[in-house]
């Protein structure tokens, strides 16, 4: 009783650390096609347990069921999967051309594929998103040239950005994709911003803001939710939750909320958790999301759920803080896997296609790569010039900046 | 023409803007439908319509990130800070997002935003309604930099900035808002009708940026002098008798360099005058420019007149604020230096 009035300073802790046995027994799964599907036009209110559930379309069994299922054709989910299928390779390669030096950082999205290939197909042309470093598979998905994404990677001389920004900090306008910051956050609310505008504007797009768990802490996050809940914004709110920001547990941003999704409640908006290894699902629930925007219903917030099954970056080794064998007993599995036994299962693929399929992909991928390499590496070959560095920081460079440039000798 | 207050001459450029360019939205926190609580917007939303003109939650970040949204979009946001000592939570939107935008994506999206907030003191507004943080947007890459000092300038610096294809950071200075003031608190205030600055011509014209202007022409020593001080450095030229030539700089970033270095050539001493605190304040650059470019014309050590390094104290405004009085003894000692 000596310590009743003595307070208590709590800090969560994740289930299991390095060493222990991977357990997501606490994870609730609900059951494929179990979550009902409302109309757009829903108010918020009545679909407050989407929040705290997680829509899924893929079974165990490979079959697609539920009211979430039956948008896409099998053309469009052999497309998906063949999108899914090169950015792994893509990130396979990064990955080793940076172990091989060739440039300074990588980020792979081993595991979370889904979220970006299938969301990138529930936009139209002209959509703009507002990505984290995690959602290339928007570019793959858009068929932006993967040469063009490696001279960035490689700060080749053919870098669209001109050796300025940090590797796969990429930018495309013409393919909907906001220039990255690397720094977190940020980008939400500017998402909120851009849809304002086309709102304004009396336009038809919309956009889309990406965030992963451990940012939506940061205070931005709030100020696009209050800026798209007050101005009705035509916009849809990711939260990638891969259950690890860095070497920090969801926990330590989630705080006593039930689930990330479930932020967007006190702001009216309508929050929905989704399975984000599912293919399916992912596109499912942001057409329905993009569908509200377009209809001047205002913006959605969309929680993937899925893991982060590599390191955070090529400067990080996850097995200093979660078991190794974690990424192995997600209990949401491969979205690879499931999206190819469900093409299986649809009868429109095989084992066979499927190995065939990687060989083709990870050939297309190389020569991207000869073809990247033949501009140049971060520390050999063709390299963006020094004047890059002093120009286009404005549209007309000032007097100091050229004294500057002049200083270095260019 | 007319006599305008900055005020009212700030809204005119807005006004201009808005019926030029209907890419160019206004919003802030209380800017919409109440028009601002200096008045700067007044009008703007009854003439131009909820969309153009509106009201802002109170969340600074929110406001300049949604601006960078749109102007990525396409649009030309003008928004306002309601004071700037407000723009902090807005620091991380500004200085790593609005100012690199360009750059970073080599030019495949752009910031064309004007952010407008009134700065400084001399209206007993304690530490958090007084503030001038010139000198934290001019040590950020890719910023402009905006202070005028009279309605004139005001409307034309607005209309350049908001036509500036680069994010612009438009520091008002807040107590020249109805009248010139020179530091002499406890006189009667001069309103802007009085004072042939306060001459606005109508329509659009622009100020360009990066231009500083001569407003009082001498022989004896340069000062250098933005917003509020402009006046300040006057009076303190007049009560001294020493011929002071005064640059009212307008624009910091980028910065008319040629003008400076031109006029302390000629007079060989040079003053730095601002309200903002002195350590690494806007007033270290402009003496390092000065030494580096007019060293071997130099008479005497360039001074410098600053707020001092504390907070802006409500009930200490007049012994915190630079006035002439303090402006006329560097004057002086640098004279008999």
């Amino acid at each position: 009783m000596a310590e009743a009035g003595k307070l208590r300073f709590h800090v969560p802790e994740p289930e299991v650390r390095p060493g222990g046995t991977p357990d997501f027994s606490n994870v609730p799964i609900p059951k494929a096609g179990s979550v009902p599907k409302p109309p757009i036009d829903v108010d918020p209110r009545e679909i407050r347990d989407l929040a705290f559930s997680i829509i899924r379309v893929l079974d165990r069994a490979g079959e697609a069921v539920g009211p979430w299922a039956g948008m896409l054709s099998d053309e469009e989910l052999l497309e998906g999967l063949r999108h899914m299928m090169t950015l792994r390779a893509f990130d396979a390669r990064m990955q080793m051309a940076q172990r091989q030096g060739k440039t300074s950082f990588y980020m792979q999205h081993l595991g979370e594929e889904a979220v970006s290939c299938a969301f990138r197909k529930a936009l139209d042309k002209g959509d703009m998103n507002f990505p984290t470093y995690r959602q290339a598979g928007l570019l793959i998905a858009d068929d932006y040239p993967m040469v063009t994404m490696m001279n960035q990677i490689y700060s080749n001389e053919a870098d669209p950005l001109k050796g300025r920004q940090l590797p796969i900090m990429y930018s495309s306008k013409e393919h909907g994709f906001f220039s990255i910051s690397g720094n977190l956050a940020t980008q939400y609310v500017q998402a909120v911003g851009w849809a304002m505008a086309s709102a304004i504007s009396g336009d038809t797009r919309i956009s889309a803001a990406w965030i992963g768990d451990g940012s939506t802490a940061e205070s931005d996050f709030h100020s696009a939710l209050v800026f798209a809940s007050t101005y009705k914004a035509p916009v849809i709110l990711n939260i990638v939750n891969n259950q690890w920001a860095i070497s920090t547990f969801q926990g330590i941003a989630r705080g006593g909320a039930g689930t990330f999704a479930a932020r967007g409640l006190g702001f009216g908006i309508p929050a929905l958790r989704v399975d984000g290894n599912d293919y399916l699902a992912v596109h499912a629930v942001a057409k329905w999301a993009a569908e509200r925007a377009r209809a001047n219903l205002g913006p959605t917030l969309i929680e993937y759920v899925t893991y982060r099954a590599g390191a955070h970056s090529t400067s990080d080794d996850p097995s200093a803080y979660r078991p190794k064998a974690e990424s192995e007993a997600w209990p949401l599995g491969d979205p690879v896997v499931r999206l190819k036994n469900h093409l299986i299962h649809r009868g429109v693929w095989s084992d066979e296609r499927h190995t065939q399929a990687e060989t083709e992909i990870l050939e297309t991928v190389i020569a991207a790569q000869k073809e990247a390499e033949s501009h140049g590496t971060l520390h050999a070959g063709g390299k963006p010039s020094i004047r890059d560095m002093f120009e286009g920081l404005y549209a007309e460079t000032p007097p100091h900046l050229r004294r500057q440039r002049q200083q270095a000798g260019i | 023409m007319a006599r305008k207050t900055m005020i009212e001459a700030i809204r005119d450029a807005m006004d201009v803007a808005m019926g030029l360019d209907e890419r160019v939205v206004v919003f802030g926190e209380d800017v919409g439908f109440f028009g601002g609580v200096f008045r700067c917007t007044q009008g703007l939303q009854a003439k131009y319509g909820k969309s153009r003109c509106f009201d802002a939650p109170i969340n600074e970040s929110g406001i300049v990130g949604a601006a960078i949204g749109m102007a990525a979009y396409g649009m030309k946001p003008c928004v306002e800070i309601q004071f700037a000592d407000y723009m902090f939570p807005a620091y991380d939107q500004l200085t790593q997002e609005a100012s690199r935008i360009r750059y970073r994506s080599n030019g495949d999206f752009t910031c064309p935003i004007v952010v407008r907030m009134p700065t400084g003191g001399g209206i007993f507004g304690g530490q958090t309604h007084s503030q001038s943080p010139e000198a934290l947007f001019t040590h950020v890459s890719g910023l402009k930099t905006v202070v005028p000092s009279n309605p004139s300038d005001a409307k034309g610096l607005l209309i350049a900035a908001i036509e500036d294809p680069d994010p612009v950071m438009f520091l008002e200075p807040k107590r020249l808002y109805n009248g010139p003031f020179d530091g002499h608190h406890d006189k009667p205030v001069t309103p802007w009708s009085k004072h042939e600055l306060g001459e606005v011509a109508d329509g659009h014209y622009t100020v360009p940026l990066g231009k500083a202007v001569i407003r009082r022409p001498g022989n004896a020593v340069t000062v250098l002098a933005y917003g509020t001080m402009v006046y300040v450095a006057q009076a303190a030229a007049e009560e001294t008798g020493i011929d002071a030539e005064i640059i009212d700089l307008r624009t910091l970033l980028p910065l008319d360099l040629d003008t400076i270095v031109e006029s302390v050539k000629k007079t060989g001493r040079c003053v730095v005058v601002h309200e903002a605190t002195l350590t690494s304040g806007f007033g270290a650059e402009l003496m390092s420019l000065v030494q580096e470019n007019c060293f071997y014309h130099l008479e005497a050590p360039v001074m410098r007149v600053a707020g001092w390094d504390t907070p802006y104290p409500h009930a200490q405004e007049w012994d915190y604020f630079p006035g002439p009085a303090r402006v006329g003894r560097a004057l002086i000692a640098t004279m008999e230096a």
